[in-house]
């Protein structure tokens, strides 16, 4: 609870309580000469879902790769304008990615648990961030992470056995229960859902409902419906520009733009 | 093409027949010539095996004669029985086998133990000083052209003249057998002797311990620098002009003759660095050269296997890129490490031109104590032995090569169980 | 001292290490927004503590040996070295240190043992002097970058930082060990050239290094021209490809085309084993086995060949390579795409006329190259031909000769004492820069081929 509690008293929150917890201004990415993203200015919200939608290619993936910076495992990818966390440009030279990321955590399309132990896939975060002092602080960290996963029930007899052996949906929600163990203040989740059967997938949108309480959350989907159902803000892309954001209610019942009622009314994508 | 023409040209079935059997003749033929290609391989690796075993076999026993000597106090004093007239006390206890030969007789009959017989007395009466006085009874290894008659190398038809025994000494021999005092035990000295000048004492220990040694130090240095250096070229390094040219050179590094890194071993490392000669540190370093490309290709493709899921979760997770490497990557891609490194060092084991090169080939009749002591290796005591003009030393070399390949064996069946075992597909 | 130096140096990089791990969790435990674990501030400390020492240790004794000879040299009296030659003044400096030694063959001289005595008190200041640099180095380093860990220090980066530099390093050794190689192949064969001039090493026909080594034979005189060495080891390695190429292309055509899974399971293993046999034991094989039938099996159709002639080595070459241009062959073969074949079968094509008209010419370039490292490898081939092989140059193409090859040459010259001033042994250096630039070439050439018709299927 250590990183929300910074956050609650950190000098900057009391000054702008309403200020968002990230917000891009006027990003664009280029994949060498390609560019992929135009100028994207986007506020993610505190404490609130945020979906990014739009047909495939428009550069959603790109987008939230470039809030914590796993745009730099690309070598051929560059990124300019200015992306802020809290008061800070993450892509200021003297942040240290490794920070950020244990502080805007991912999950991927693809289930990828670590080959190790349901236990020790969890523990990974708090071990390298050194977030525990001892066992018991860490047993503790696991539990609950799990337990917030919605998967500790299933799995509290078998933690010692591999991550790889559990189906889909419960390595999905593993992931999930991997990335908040670290206490991310935001969480990006990539199309988390697309490996995933309905039931499953209901699983998991009822976990990110319960999980926006205390995490900021931004959720790239190609379901109109999941992200009307998870999230409250939208945000809808297409060909690298950021068409129209707003809340979710409205761009889904009102959309201003010309474009993005095609999308949603299924004439483009 | 052949197609084409049957297109155009065929207007008979008989002749489309016939055309078709001439090109299902030359599919039959192709499929023989593979066959026997095939045969040719196998065929030959069937000789080769079939006659280093045939040759070997007899190397792995060794004709003992048991001799019964009187360890008199004229020649051993009690208070210093090192100093002891031991050949006196050799001849004294033949003499009991044969007593009525003149004097030269007898000096010849001793010959039908080794010539180190003395040195065995001597051994166990020194580690039991209570039978001087009394009798010692041993098994003696009999001399090499003894044994080689024991074995039916030296034959009797052969005409006396051409032969190494004369009937006499085949007669002596003989005597032993009637007496029963002859016997053929399986040869522990070829294992745990050192080399000899005498092919009966001539063993494998200083050639076994001192590639023990050589590959240790191959393994040592090549090991840590080889998966460093993947490490680095595969993760790390940007891709520019500098990292192709070190991609390019290892590949190349890794099709450099082997004499050439003997070569090197002896300018740099002996003449110039002045590492002694012949010792196993300058061979395992010029392995180590030889294997770093090896390793270095084989830690590559297996971090290369590691799939990218696992870094990005890793990343995403906010580990650092050493982190994730050292957490994820590499635990992953480790059997795929060893079993290549396993490979590569079997490679080195049986490497010998550079070995001879740096000296690794002197005739040493202990086994080194350490790195720097002078030191043959596996492969050169093989060379050597096969090099030696004793009838004894050929089923020496083909027993050598035996216990070579059973290592080189043992080696790749651990690569092998690593790989099935431990290395998962993605 | 060396060891103990080692040992106490070890020691401090422990307790460094240990130093900063406590203030690590110290930081830990006033304050969560640490930047780096605890291990990390010991593993900063200790890699500053520890590997400055190392290679100060390493560069003084490295070192140390040339300052004191120079300072011994210099403290004796001119009437002993104004004038000496390089040669005499080694020889005098052996003296002093066979005196220093306590190795005493004949009384010395007093100014031999002033300067042993000097050389001994030099040594002994040297030796603890190093002692103590190294120790005050790493108390100095130890103070250092422990005020620098702070909560907020990056010590993780600075530990991955040298990590970084280390492997780095690794992957130099590569590049250093070419580097090495072509150094002293070029020195040793300039320093030979000297003697012998270029163009008759290379345009030479009399290869007979054994004339040379006695003093008053002008090195030189027409025995080391390198083309018969050399066309023997072209008529050795060209049987070689005869035997190996035919056998190892059908190998794998039957492997990829015809043979069904079992057949696979078993000839493969075997090519396998093939390739792993030592080349000595090869060796050895030829000449108990190999060389006694060929000449039997001659001598019945009346043929009279030499006991060593180039046929059995080479033969016996060409197998063990087999393995090596079948795996290749069959690499190439698989590579071609699968499409390409079924289309060929698709149109009533013989499997034998896909192979030959199909998949072969696809997977020619393929297979070229590896015939190239194939040639390659039976060139630098040394312990078949050293036992199998003649070692008098013979400039013939007959087969049934026996002929000398490069690196029989170069094991005969070096094997046994080697002087490194006598034109013999600088004649295998030459043999061996050669044989490197032949094989380099080939190699290069091979690979370039194999990696194009890669790129041409993936
Ligand atoms: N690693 C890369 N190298 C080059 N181009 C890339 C790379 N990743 C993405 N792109 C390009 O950037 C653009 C945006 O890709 P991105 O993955 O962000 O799309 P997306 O909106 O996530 O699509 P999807 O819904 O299919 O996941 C695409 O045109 C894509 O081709
Ligand atoms: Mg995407």
């Amino acid at each position: 609870m250590n990183v929300m509690q910074q956050a609650t008293t950190s000098p900057i929150e009391i000054r702008t309580p309403k200020m968002p917890a990230m917000e891009g201004r006027a990003v664009s990415v280029f994949y060498g000469q390609k560019q992929a993203l135009y100028d994207v200015s986007l506020a993610i919200e505190r404490n609130q879902v945020t979906s990014l939608i739009g047909p495939s290619g428009c550069g959603k993936s790109t987008f939230l790769r470039c809030l914590n910076r796993m745009n730099d495992t690309i070598d051929i990818c560059r990124v300019t304008g200015e992306i802020r966390l809290d008061d800070e440009d993450i892509y200021n030279r003297d942040i240290d990615v490794v920070e950020l990321r244990a502080r805007v955590g991912m999950v991927f399309q693809k289930p990828n648990p670590f080959p190790k132990s349901i236990y020790e896939n969890v523990a990974y975060g708090p071990r390298i961030h050194g977030l525990t002092r001892s066992k018991i602080e860490l047993d503790e960290i696991v539990t609950s992470s799990l337990r917030r996963a919605g998967l500790f029930d299933e799995v509290k007899d078998r933690l010692n056995e591999p991550g790889t052996g559990l189906s889909g949906g419960q390595q999905q929600r593993l992931c999930i229960a991997r990335a908040i163990a670290t206490r991310p203040e935001v969480l990006l989740m990539d199309e988390p859902c697309s490996a995933l059967d309905p039931i499953a997938t209901a699983v998991i949108e009822e976990l990110i409902d319960e999980l926006r309480e205390n995490f900021t959350i931004v959720i790239v989907t190609h379901s109109m419906q999941q992200a009307a159902r998870v999230s409250q803000k939208t945000a809808f892309f297409h060909l690298g520009k950021l068409i129209e954001e707003g809340h979710t209610s409205d761009l889904f019942t009102n959309p201003k733009n010309k474009q993005t009622q095609d999308y949603i009314t299924g004439r483009i994508g | 093409m052949a197609l084409a023409d049957t297109n155009s040209v065929i207007t008979d079935r008989a002749a489309s027949a016939g055309l078709r059997r001439r090109r299902y003749a030359a599919d039959l033929r192709l499929r023989i010539y593979g066959i026997a290609a095939i045969t040719v391989a196998i065929g030959m690796l069937a000789v080769l095996l079939g006659t280093l075993i045939v040759g070997g076999a007899q190397a792995f026993v060794q004709t003992h004669i048991r001799v019964t000597f009187p360890v008199s106090a004229e020649w051993v004093k009690a208070d210093d029985p090192a100093a002891g007239n031991w050949r006196n006390v050799v001849r004294d206890g033949l003499a009991q086998v044969f007593p009525d030969l003149s004097a030269a007789e007898q000096r010849e009959v001793v010959k039908v133990l080794t010539n180190n017989a003395q040195f065995f007395v001597r051994d166990a009466v020194l580690a039991n000083p209570s039978v001087i006085g009394s009798t010692i009874t041993l098994d003696i290894p009999a001399a090499d052209p003894y044994d080689q008659l024991n074995k039916g190398v030296i034959t009797r038809d052969t005409a006396e003249e051409n032969r190494r025994l004369n009937d006499q000494e085949i007669q002596w021999f003989d005597t032993l057998v009637e007496r029963g005092l002859v016997s053929k035990p399986f040869n522990w000295g070829l294992i745990f002797n050192s080399n000899s000048r005498f092919p009966e004492l001539a063993g494998l220990k200083g050639a076994i311990v001192g590639s023990f040694y050589a590959l240790l130090v191959c393994f040592l240095v090549s090991f840590p620098i080889g998966i460093g250096a993947a490490v680095y070229l595969e993760e790390f390094a940007p891709k520019n002009r500098w990292t192709a040219l070190i991609e390019v050179n290892i590949n190349n590094l890794a099709a450099v003759p082997s004499i050439i890194f003997g070569l090197l071993g002896l300018a740099l490392l002996i003449q110039t660095f002045g590492l002694p000669r012949s010792a196993p540190i300058v061979g395992g370093l010029v392995l180590a050269l030889m294997t770093l490309p090896t390793i270095i290709i084989v830690t590559r493709n297996a971090l290369k296997s590691v799939p990218p899921s696992i870094r990005e979760a890793a990343f995403g997770m906010g580990a650092s890129k050493h982190q994730m490497i050292m957490h994820h990557v590499l635990p992953l891609a480790l059997p795929g490490i060893l079993t290549g490194t396993i490979i590569g060092l079997a490679h080195a084991l049986g490497e010998t031109a550079p070995l001879l090169l740096i000296g690794m080939n002197a005739f040493i009749t202990s086994e080194p104590g350490g790195v720097m002591d002078a030191a043959t290796a596996l492969p050169t005591q093989i060379y050597i032995w096969a090099d030696s003009p004793e009838r004894g030393f050929v089923a020496r070399t083909s027993a050598g090569i035996l216990v070579l390949l059973a290592f080189l064996i043992i080696m790749n069946g651990v690569a092998i169980f690593l790989r099935q075992r431990l290395e998962r597909r993605w | 001292m060396f060891g103990y130096l080692i040992l106490t140096i070890l020691v401090f990089t422990l307790v460094a290490y240990f130093v900063g791990q406590t203030a690590g969790r110290s930081f830990a435990l006033a304050d969560r927004q640490t930047h780096s674990l605890p291990g990390y501030h010991g593993a900063f400390v200790a890699v500053w503590v520890g590997i400055p020492a190392l290679v100060l240790a390493l560069l003084w004794v490295a070192l140390q040996q040339p300052v004191i000879d120079r300072l011994v040299i210099g403290s004796l009296p001119g009437a002993l070295t104004s004038g000496a030659t390089p040669a005499q003044l080694s020889l005098i400096l052996s003296e002093i240190k066979n005196v220093a030694a306590g190795q005493i063959f004949a009384e010395p001289s007093p100014d031999v043992k002033a300067a042993a005595d000097l050389y001994v008190r030099w040594q002994d200041i040297a030796r603890w002097a190093m002692f103590a640099a190294a120790v005050a180095l790493m108390l100095l380093a130890l103070v250092i970058a422990r005020s620098k860990l702070a909560p907020r220090f990056r010590a993780r980066t600075g530990v991955e930082r040298f990590i970084t530099g280390m492997i780095i390093f690794c992957s130099v050794v590569a590049i250093l060990t070419t580097v090495g190689i072509i150094a002293s192949l070029v020195y040793e064969s300039l320093e030979f050239f000297r003697r012998v001039p270029l163009h008759e090493f290379v345009f030479g026909t009399r290869w007979e290094p054994q004339m040379a080594i006695r003093e008053d034979q002008v090195a030189g005189a027409g025995a080391f021209g390198v083309i018969p060495v050399f066309t023997g080891t072209l008529l050795i390695a060209s049987i070689a490809m005869l035997v190996a190429v035919p056998i190892g292309l059908f190998t794998a055509i039957y492997l990829v085309e015809y043979a069904n899974e079992n057949v696979r399971r078993v000839v493969k293993p075997v090519l396998e084993v093939l390739a792993g046999i030592p080349s000595v034991v090869y060796g050895f094989f030829a000449v108990l086995t190999v060389a006694p039938a060929v000449r039997a099996a001659g001598g019945a159709i009346g043929i009279v060949m030499s006991p060593n002639s180039a046929l059995v080595a080479g033969g016996v070459m060409g197998i063990m390579i087999i393995p090596f241009i079948s795996s290749l062959s069959d690499d190439a073969l698989k590579a071609v795409p699968r499409t390409m074949r079924d289309g060929s079968l698709a149109m009533g094509a013989t499997r034998a006329e896909t192979m030959i008209k199909v998949l072969l010419p696809a997977a020619i370039p393929g297979i070229m190259g590896g015939v190239l490292l194939g040639l390659s490898r039976a060139i630098g081939e040394t312990m078949i031909v050293v036992m199998a092989a003649g070692l008098i140059a013979t400039l013939t193409f007959n087969p049934l000769d026996s002929v000398t090859t490069v690196t029989v040459q170069i094991v005969t010259m070096l094997v046994g004492d080697t002087a490194f001033d006598s034109p013999k042994t600088l004649a295998a250096f030459a043999l061996g820069l050669m044989l490197f630039l032949v094989t380099l070439t080939l190699n290069v050439i091979a690979l370039r081929i194999v990696q194009k018709f890669r790129e041409q299927y993936d």
